[in-house]
């Protein structure tokens, strides 16, 4: 647009035409351009590696987690005879996000030394299950489920016996793994 | 295109039957390909390639990695006066690879200022803005105030100490605009005080406006350039040029990409040595901390000092303005088409002149700070206090609403025990955990707890059919309990 002589202004076009241009030797050029077009592609291949592991951090690292939560001092749970209900503060991790919420479990009595503990939820249809002192039995308000004291299934709708938590002890104190499962299924499953 | 080219008999003999050329040619025909090419790469110079023409290329090569490195740090950035510093924290210190791209982006905007720098520097002295070039230089010019631009709203976005007290001044500055000074501020911050709307209008102008007019205005300085054609060196005849022409390509793409290529690794040696830190997050409160502007608004935040109480205005408007429009105004100015620097001695005096002054005023700037015993001390808490923060582990930011509902209901005592009703009782089973509802049952915030005490009590006694169809059972409690529970619905809010 601004070399040719044929340019609308007639008196604005470089002394030098196109045509009369030197142009380097073609094979130099040629070969430039094949070495240019190789460098560009390994210079940018090496360029886009941290721009792509930037992009895939989620899909690389856990971004999204429950971690662990307190429940108590193992000392509190030592002579326990029933289930007893507790509220964990259960810290769920969204990126750089932190959700903060409160959950029931139950504490049962400590076997071989270690506390087990149950999710209140239902596995018929996720109501939540009260433990019942007079019958010593978790008895489920909405569809009349009925699990012993361990959590296993007496009767009633459910397919399953109550979800036992994942827990451990660390320095002494009682951890557990919120976690939620699959309902209406006769196996305990997960859901993420 | 490429078949017909006189040019190319060597590569048309060579190639003609390749494949590669089948394939270009296939292109050439349906996109012509061949011509683009051509266009872009046939530009002749003047006198031939040289390393002083490579900063326009440079430039446009930095735009294009802030853009890639922008749209990459966006991914996870949340323009929010809440938001804001947590997430460029988490970029920082928990995303693979975040605080090297966030350097890459932050030493690219220094970068594109000295280069920008270069660029105008080499037109200037080279007395390329002559013959026919003013609009080809306006637009440069235009180009230079939206990179400053970009240069001051990204520099809000981290929402640190450093960044929000240097864009409180910034802002506070255009208060002193004459007529709508303070509607300008006002306008800038979206209020009187700077807040989560200044950093909306910081973001969108820093991330849609100010590029859409970037791209527009650097199609228009490219087509300029292209079509009143390279300069050439300062001997050059502007308008006729004489010396025998060389394309653009090969040797100037060699010398632009060479240039380039240092250019990024300068930028990732620099991002990978020393990243750009992170300070703790603003706090408005904070009356000590000294805000000290990017190293590139040193000299005019220098300049201001001087100009205080009634006469500001002529320091942080009319110089500046005038300088400005000087700057713009220079091919209509300096009109003879003699180019030689040696032979051009006031405007490049002027120029050379002001160079001087805003150095000078920089290095003043960095000097006061140092001699003042209180500033200097106040720095270095304030370097203190950005390597501690630098230093701590990524602490994720609570979701605003995850813990309120519960923390409101522990306000009243009534509404806490009906919270322990609530759990006892299974309401939550169905209803949710703090009443919001799940898939077997409504939520209970907003419209329910907006019903009077009475109502809620009379119908949690005796369900309406249609919640008797919801299985909603009738609530068996003592009547303190209904009213402590009543309490807690009503909490919901």
């Amino acid at each position: 647009m601004n070399s040719s002589s044929t340019s609308n202004d007639g008196d604005f076009s470089p002394a030098a035409d196109q045509s009369t241009l030197k142009p380097e030797s073609l094979t130099r050029r040629s070969f430039l351009g094949v070495l240019l077009g190789f460098g560009t592609v390994v210079v940018g291949a090496a360029l886009s590696v941290p721009l792509i592991r930037f992009a895939l951090h989620p899909l690389l690292t856990k971004t999204t987690e429950i971690g662990w939560a307190d429940v108590g001092n193992i000392g509190e749970f030592a002579s326990l005879t029933a289930p007893v209900k507790k509220f964990i503060r259960v810290e769920q991790l969204d990126a750089w996000r932190k959700i903060v919420s409160e959950k029931p479990i139950y504490v049962l009595p400590m076997k071989n030394g270690l506390p087990r503990i149950l999710s209140p939820i239902c596995p018929h249809l996720g109501c939540s299950v009260p433990w019942n002192e007079a019958k010593q039995e978790f008895l489920c308000p909405c569809h009349g489920a009925v699990f012993a004291e361990d959590g296993a299934r007496l009767s009633g709708p459910a397919p399953r016996a109550m979800d036992e938590l994942e827990s451990k002890v660390e320095n002494a104190m009682v951890k557990v793994r919120y976690q939620y499962f699959r309902q209406l299924i006769p196996t305990k499953e997960v859901l993420s | 295109m490429a078949m017909a080219d006189p040019d190319k008999p060597q590569e048309k003999a060579t190639f003609a039957r390749g494949p590669w050329q089948r394939l270009y040619n296939w292109l050439d025909v349906r996109t012509g390909i061949g011509s683009l090419l051509h266009e872009a790469l046939d530009e002749p110079i003047p006198g031939g390639a040289r390393w002083a023409y490579v900063f326009g290329s440079v430039l446009l090569f930095l735009f294009i990695s802030q853009t890639i490195t922008g749209i990459c740090l966006a991914l996870y950035y949340v323009p929010s006066a809440d938001s804001a510093h947590t997430t460029v924290a988490y970029i920082v210190k928990q995303v693979t690879g975040g605080s090297f791209l966030r350097s890459v982006h932050a030493c690219g905007s220094s970068a594109v200022v000295i280069v920008l720098l270069l660029h105008l520097t080499q037109t200037y002295l080279y007395g390329a803005y002559k013959g026919r070039r003013e609009l080809l230089w306006i637009s440069g010019c235009v180009l230079f105030a939206l990179m400053l631009a970009m240069a001051f709203t990204g520099y809000l976005l981290p929402w640190d100490q450093k960044a929000y007290f240097a864009t409180t001044v910034g802002t506070n500055m255009a208060a002193d605009v004459p007529l709508i000074g303070s509607w300008l501020k006002r306008f800038m911050r979206g209020g009187n005080e700077m807040g989560t709307l200044t950093l909306s209008r910081f973001f969108v102008a820093h991330v849609f406006v100010l590029p859409a007019i970037l791209i527009a205005f650097i199609a228009t300085h490219v087509y300029l350039f292209r079509k009143a054609g390279a300069a050439g060196p300062p001997s050059e005849d502007p308008v006729r040029p004489r010396l025998p022409p060389q394309r653009f390509y090969p040797r100037q793409v060699v010398m632009d990409t060479i240039v380039a290529l240092l250019m990024i690794l300068v930028l990732a040696l620099l991002s990978h040595i020393s990243p750009t830190e992170l300070g703790p997050k603003a706090n408005p409160a904070d009356t000590q901390y000294v805000p000290r502007p990017e190293w590139y608004y040193l000299p005019i935040f220098q300049w201001l000092k001087y100009w205080q109480g009634r006469y500001a205005v002529i320091g942080i408007v009319v110089v500046p303005a005038l300088t400005a429009v000087l700057l713009v105004c220079v091919p209509f100015i300096d009109r003879r088409l003699e180019r030689r620097p040696w032979r051009r001695p006031i405007a490049v005096g002027v120029f050379l002149f002001i160079l001087v002054c805003f150095v000078v005023m920089g290095l003043m700037s960095i000097r006061d700070d140092r001699r003042d015993p209180s500033i200097a001390m106040q720095v270095a808490k304030q370097r203190e206090e950005t390597e501690r923060f630098m230093g701590e582990p990524f602490e994720p930011a609570p979701a605003i609403s995850s813990l309120a509902a519960a923390n409101v209901a522990l306000a009243d005592p009534l509404a806490a025990a009906g919270k322990k009703i609530y759990e006892d009782q299974s309401c939550s089973a169905c209803h949710g955990e703090n009443g919001i509802g799940t898939n077997a049952g409504p939520k209970l915030t907003g419209a329910a707890a907006q019903k009077s005490p009475e109502e809620l009590s009379n119908v949690l006694r005796h369900p309406t059919a249609k919640m008797t169809a919801g299985e909603m059972p009738p609530v068996d409690v003592s009547d303190e309990d209904l009213k402590a529970l009543v309490a807690y619905i009503k909490s919901l809010k």
